[in-house]
Order: C-alpha cells, then sequence, then structure tokens
C-alpha cells in the first residue's frame, strides 16, 4: 500500500514543481518514476511514445498510464486492473491538484483587484508576452519531427501543403451565402488525420 | 413597469448563466482533440469559449493563459481552471478540468488494460494518421498567433515584445529562453511603462 502513498506524494511533487507545460515537465517525471525503479527506462519511454500519439495533455496521459503500470512493477500482487486503475486515479489527481488551488487562488486575487491600476498595468504587458508565447510554440512544433520524419522531400512538401490548407481553414470563414463559417478545429483535426491516412497509410 | 423589466432582467440573466453540463462538454472536447501540447488547445478553446458561447472576451482569455502559464502544473488543465473559474466560479472550474482529463484518462486506461504499447507504437495506421494530424497541430497554433495579436492591441510600444519573446524561446537556451522570466518581464515592463506615469501626473 506504501506504492500508492509513494505515487501520491511524487505526482504532487510534480505538479508543484513542473513548471512549462507537458514536454518540460517530462525530465521531473523520469526523474521521479524511473530512479526508484517503479518503471524501467525502456517502459517510460515507450509511455512517452504513447502519451504523444494519443489526445489529451501529455502530462495527464502519462500520470495516468504511469499510475496504472507502477504499483504491480513494484508489488507483484498489485498487478490486476483495479489496482491499477486505483494507481492511475491518484497520480491523475495528484498532479492537477496542486495547480488547481494554485490557478484558483491566483484568479481569485486578480479579480478581486481587477479594478487596480497595478494589476492592468501588468496585464498590459503580459498580454504582448502571451502573444509571443503562442508564437514560440508554433515555431519550435516546426521541425523535422512534425514534418519530415523520415527525410523524404515529397513527405516535407506534402507536410507543409497540409499545414497551409489547415491554417486557411482554421483562421478564414468560408462564406456560404450571407453567413460566414469558420471551420472548427476539431473538424480540421479530422481531416488532417484522414488525409494522413490516405497519403501514408 | 419596473417589475416587468426585473422579469427581463432575470430572464436575460438565465439565458446567459452558462451550464455546468454545456461546460463540460466543451472541455471534454477540447481534451478530446488536443494534440501535441497545451498550446494546441488554444485554438479549440477560442472556438468552443470565445466565438461560440461568448463566455470570456478574446482579451480576458489572454489574461488567463498568462496566469496557465506562469504557474506550475499541466498547461491544458490550468488553462480549464482558469476559463471553468471565470465561467461558472469554483464548480465551473472543477467542471472544466474534469472535462478536460477524463477524455485522455479513459483513453490511456483502456490501452494500458487492453493493449500492449507495442501495439501503438508499432501500428502504421495510428502512425499515417499521425503524420498527418501533426502539421494541422502547428497551423492550429499559428492561426492563435494572429487572433491574439489582434486582442492585445499592440501599439508600438508594445508590438515589438511578441517578436522578441518568440525568437528567444525558441532559441530553446535553457535559463533565457524560459517562458516564465518573460512573463516576469512583460509584467515589471507593463507597471513600469504604464503605472509609474500615473504615479507621476497624480503627484503633480
Amino acid at each position: 500500500m506504501q506504492i500508492y502513498l509513494k505515487l501520491i506524494w511524487a505526482y504532487l511533487k510534480i505538479g508543484i514543481f513542473g513548471f512549462g507545460g507537458g514536454y518540460a515537465m517530462l525530465s521531473l517525471v523520469e526523474k521521479s518514476v524511473v530512479e526508484p525503479g517503479w518503471i524501467s527506462e525502456s517502459m517510460f519511454t515507450d509511455i512517452v511514445a504513447i502519451s504523444q500519439m494519443t489526445p489529451g495533455p501529455i502530462g495527464i496521459n502519462s500520470a495516468t498510464y504511469i499510475g496504472y503500470v507502477a504499483p504491480g512493477n513494484v508489488i507483484p500482487e498489485l498487478s490486476g486492473p483495479l489496482w491499477g486503475i486505483l494507481g492511475s486515479i491518484l497520480a491523475t489527481l495528484a498532479v492537477t491538484i496542486p495547480s488547481f488551488f494554485l490557478v484558483l487562488y491566483c484568479s481569485h486575487f486578480i479579480r478581486r483587484h481587477h479594478e487596480s491600476g497595478v494589476i492592468k498595468s501588468i496585464f498590459n504587458g503580459l498580454r504582448p508576452v502571451v502573444v509571443g508565447l503562442i508564437a514560440s510554440a508554433a515555431i519550435m512544433l516546426m521541425n523535422t519531427a512534425n514534418f519530415n520524419p523520415q527525410n523524404i522531400s515529397w513527405q516535407l512538401y506534402t507536410n507543409i501543403a497540409i499545414c497551409a490548407i489547415a491554417f486557411l481553414l482554421a483562421y478564414f470563414p468560408i462564406k456560404t451565402g450571407k453567413k460566414a463559417i469558420k471551420v472548427h478545429p476539431i473538424l480540421i483535426i479530422i481531416l488532417a488525420g484522414t488525409a494522413g491516412y490516405i497519403i501514408y497509410g | 413597469m419596473s417589475n416587468n423589466n426585473d422579469k427581463i432582467n432575470q430572464k436575460e440573466d438565465s439565458e446567459t448563466v452558462t451550464s455546468l453540463s454545456q461546460l463540460f462538454l466543451s472541455f471534454f472536447k477540447i481534451g478530446a482533440f488536443t494534440f501535441g501540447g497545451g498550446w494546441a488547445m488554444i485554438s479549440i478553446i477560442e472556438r468552443e469559449i470565445v466565438d461560440k458561447h461568448n463566455w470570456i472576451k478574446r482579451s480576458d482569455f489572454l489574461d488567463l493563459l498568462a496566469i496557465a502559464q506562469s504557474l506550475p502544473g499541466i498547461l491544458a488543465v490550468n488553462i480549464a481552471t482558469a476559463v471553468g473559474d471565470k465561467v461558472r466560479g469554483g464548480k465551473g472550474s472543477i467542471i472544466a478540468s474534469l472535462g478536460t482529463i477524463l477524455p485522455s484518462f479513459l483513453i490511456i486506461l483502456c490501452i494500458a488494460i487492453f493493449l500492449t504499447p507495442d501495439m501503438i507504437k508499432n501500428n502504421h495506421v495510428i502512425s499515417s494518421i499521425f503524420m498527418g494530424i501533426r502539421p494541422a497541430v502547428v497551423a492550429l497554433i499559428i492561426a492563435p498567433v494572429i487572433t491574439s495579436a489582434k486582442a492585445a492591441r499592440l501599439k508600438w510600444k508594445t508590438v515589438w515584445i511578441p517578436f522578441v519573446v518568440a525568437f528567444m524561446i525558441s532559441m530553446d537556451l535553457g535559463f533565457v529562453s524560459n517562458p516564465i522570466l518573460y512573463i516576469l518581464l512583460g509584467g515589471i515592463f507593463g507597471f513600469l511603462v504604464w503605472k509609474i506615469p500615473q504615479f507621476k501626473t497624480n503627484k503633480q
């Protein structure tokens, strides 16, 4: 049973000290779960790969997966699905709870002082930074892993085309009669996945 | 007459109050279709929360993003907590966070219980679908760069900031590429540029 407490403690720490979102947190996760021997190095690599391939935040995906596998790896009697599910619930909640309260506290604090000139002036400076943050996320994802994983030039051009079409659909509304409809981003993802299956499948 | 107005106001209020199930559904969709990290969900959130339901203004959304990014934890869940709280208070934040978490939780559980890692990793169908999704996700992050730049109402005083921040962070140079550094600097910049002049004029 101790393993569950250890798991909660490890994931609370990851939730408190993991800045910068999923990818930035991964090294911290690796330290916390591979070093104590809950998960082997190769299993961790597998779990990260699957967390990237499945929808949802990578931090949640990996917490759920590691929480499921870890108890059974440490104590063989705990390898049934019920024990695993318990582990994944605990790990997932533990990684989200610290920031949940921090976010609540901060947004309440800011709302209470909404009219204060200091808060307003700070957010005036923050908004352009957030624009830069989103732009940096886009720039960093324009890499070979996303556009040309197998180093084949026709695939590079195809992927650039997919990106360009997706952008046009996401940004420009389509005019049908008097109404202008914007394509839902979820539909864009579904279309892109279908295109990937047709082209590369 | 005034009584009548009150009734109309009440009716409008009840219509504008967001239902928790609606909030849950929106964030469930967001969680189910977020690929490639928290930033990739911004497009979907913008569409669901800002465009479709008008729950918050685009500029307020930027403020929430700043809060979500400067705190530790999982960016997507932080965004959900902040938006849920803004729309429906404490209950809303729990519902929105759960909505974001639940799809990944269920999908991963199914994989962990019924499949082995190799069945996913070496699955040709899944990897080909992902080859198509990945470049589209990049596009879904480029689009909100433009919409958020408009919402931030960049002036000559501030238009250089996104360029410098994006350049420095994407250089990936350790400490000087840490997003939190630029959030701190942005806050200090805002205080110096907008608040300090107010102190001076107040003194005069």
